[in-house]
């Protein structure tokens, strides 16, 4: 295991020396400690190692992430895998606003809360909460997959295009153009293969399901009121 | 019975084209969304003229004595700057405004002319890339398409805050030009009418957007230039905002910039024109003393060589063209008439971008009619008027006496009219006045 102390060692030495990682590397086990809340934490990860982040860290950790597994043993700020494409990012504590932002792919996997507008503009990324959503979560998702072990709060999929949304507690209220769907044993199926993944033993038949309803992806005058 | 053409008396509060515009909208039930940039009369570059060299100012020969046009770009912070031979560079412009042919042929051009061409709201297309030796690389707030990929092949990044047809309002791209390709790049549904957020979704303000350019820089090894793109509106604080950010380059998009679809309304009444914006941006760099340290780049409306001078003597490194460049690529060109009519419209008025039907190939994804585009062909036509841009550049920088084209200053200028000296802070021609001084 590699070991830094984000005391001694600064962001640009220890991103940098995760960049400089080849795929075949032999280091593929690192630990972070002392993050003191700093940003930009083990962005533009290429390679499928796994690093340990002990503590809090500031915005955007684990920005971008291709391949790479990520864990945070505490708390995280804003847009924590914004724009993921691949691998995995587990937060042990509480995530801040907009979590996995624009995410393309991957997981992420908080085990806290997160606030409002987790999963905003969403492209494919799947999102585990295992405590609550702030609101506006969701906010035109594209595609993948948010859920939600507790509640989610206002404006759920507000303008939702054809991310998925799993909730097992209470909806505060649903966002323009977000409608519960049926759940067939199909989705129950590919939500409990997620669950798995994500490590959470829950019944997926607790879940309701909600996407979009599709009436604003074109123009009409009788919408208006909808825009 | 005849009608007497002077008995008829027209109303300068509802002229013929406001009576079609309430027709249509009652018509419709919905705003006109159109292409193209603000049509109507604004301040401009053309109220403006340069004072050359005479008893008390030394010209330049030319065609025998240098008149130089690099420009560096991104000198503030980023490891690989950009080294451009002409202060004119290539406006973003979306792959799905603009079909792969525009595209190619914009990057081919850009590539002949050593400056830049500039990806859009649908990420990067592999033909820009591979035609474009420069390439611009857009983060926009609808994240279409971003993938850490393309921000390290890109040669610079251009977090996209707002443009000057429509400062605050997002992409809209019709379902009309929504085809499989155009949305599989952009993970949308094919044939939705796609309208992109007018908000980034992980930051929001100035403090928050130096954290993002950090985290940005940390990805690409603070190799390259990070641009943030403003429309004008309160541009003297939102330039201070983006030096404050931590911004390599500012560009800076006036009213009259062009857009593939938004909202007439939006085109035409909200935001400044250039004129103005320009010199409030290069009067806040200088005031910060930033002035060449963060580059300036100008664009909205610019439209020959006359016009990218006046922008770079009020204080800008740079200029960008959009428009004019699609102008240059056959965009209204007079050719397949029936086409323009089909669309309700003629060469020299066409602002149809939104419906796809593009007559002359530019901004379609319909191979028919992107045919009409030839890449090889219509990138001659823009690396002409990118030439003829410079060479009127050089003319106006050697008559005022200049060697580089980067020497031009405020002082070289008058105005011409009292709305353009008070916007542009320079003296009404004749006089030594400059309104509110």
């Amino acid at each position: 295991m590699t070991e830094i102390d984000l005391d001694s060692v600064s962001i640009r030495e220890l991103n940098q020396a995760l960049h400089d990682l080849k795929p075949d590397t032999n280091q593929t086990h690192w630990k972070a400690r002392n993050p003191r809340g700093k940003h930009a934490l083990a962005v533009g990860l290429e390679v499928p190692v796994t690093i340990e982040i002990d503590g809090h860290v500031g915005y955007y950790c684990g920005g971008m992430n291709k391949e790479a597994s990520i864990v945070i043993n505490g708390q995280c700020g804003w847009g924590v895998g914004e724009n993921i494409m691949s691998g995995t990012i587990r937060v042990k504590g509480n995530a801040s606003e907009s979590a996995a932002a624009s995410g393309h792919g991957g997981l992420v996997i908080i085990e806290g809360d997160a606030s409002s507008r987790c999963g905003i503009s969403m492209k494919g990324v799947d999102i585990v909460v295992l405590g609550s959503v702030g609101h506006m979560s969701a906010f035109m998702g594209q595609s993948g997959r948010l859920v939600v072990l507790g509640d989610a709060d206002e404006d759920l999929g507000s303008s939702l295009y054809e991310a998925e949304i799993y909730v097992r507690g209470n909806v505060a209220s649903l966002g323009a153009d977000c409608e519960e769907k049926e759940m067939t044993e199909e989705h129950r199926a590919a939500l409990g293969e997620l669950l798995a993944r994500a490590e959470v033993d829950v019944d997926p038949a607790s879940f309701k399901r909600f996407g979009s309803a599709r009436k604003l992806y074109h123009f009409h005058v009788d919408h208006a009121d909808a825009y | 019975m005849t009608v007497d053409p002077r008995s008829l008396r027209a109303s300068a509060t509802f002229p013929p084209e406001v009576i079609h515009e309430i027709q249509r909208a009652s018509d419709e039930g919905i705003y006109d969304i159109r292409g193209f940039g603000a049509k109507r009369r604004l301040p401009s570059f053309d109220d403006l003229v340069f004072l050359g060299a005479s008893m008390s100012r030394y010209p330049l020969e030319g065609y025998r004595e240098r008149c130089d046009t690099d420009v560096v770009l991104g000198t503030r912070f980023a490891k690989k700057p950009l080294h451009l031979k002409i202060p004119v560079t290539i406006a973003g412009m979306s792959f799905g405004s603009l079909g792969p042919h525009a595209k190619t042929a914009i990057g081919k051009a850009a590539t002949a002319m050593g400056t830049t061409s500039t990806t859009g709201d649908g990420g990067m297309s592999e033909e820009e890339r591979s035609s474009s030796s420069t390439l611009v690389y857009q983060v926009l707030p609808s994240r279409y398409g971003l993938n850490p990929d393309d921000l390290r092949r890109a040669d610079a990044i251009e977090i996209v805050v707002g443009q000057g047809a429509k400062p605050g309002g997002g992409g809209m791209l019709l379902g009309l030009k929504m085809n499989p390709r155009v949305a599989k790049m952009r993970d949308l549904p094919p044939g939705v009418d796609q309208r992109s957020a007018s908000r980034h979704p992980d930051w929001t303000g100035p403090d928050d957007l130096a954290i993002k350019i950090q985290e940005i820089r940390e990805i690409t090894d603070w190799e390259k230039p990070i641009y943030i793109k403003i429309g004008a509106t309160r541009t003297q604080y939102d330039t201070a905002l983006a030096v404050k950010s931590g911004a390599d380059v500012i560009v800076l998009d006036g009213m009259q910039g062009g857009t593939a679809a938004t909202q007439h309304v939006f085109i035409e009444h909200v935001g400044i024109p250039t004129l103005p914006a320009v010199r409030l941006a290069a009067e806040q760099l200088r005031e910060m003393d930033m002035h060449r340290k963060v580059q300036l780049i100008v664009s909205g409306g610019i439209r020959n060589g006359a016009d990218a001078a006046k922008a770079l003597a009020l204080g800008a490194d740079a200029v960008s063209i959009g428009t004019a460049a699609l102008i240059a690529l056959g965009c209204n060109r007079p050719a397949y008439e029936s086409d323009y009519e089909a669309l309700g419209t003629r060469p020299g008025f066409c602002h149809h971008c939104h419906t796809g039907k593009c007559p002359v190939g530019v901004t379609t994804q319909d191979p028919a009619l992107e045919a009409r585009l030839d890449p090889e062909r219509d990138a001659r036509r823009l690396r002409n008027f990118l030439s003829v841009m410079v060479m009127e550049m050089q003319t106006i920088a050697r008559a005022c006496g200049k060697s580089h084209l980067l020497n031009l200053e405020p002082e070289d200028l008058a105005a011409l009219t009292v709305e353009a000296a008070a916007m542009a802070r320079l003296p009404l021609a004749g006089t030594t006045w400059i309104p509110g001084s």
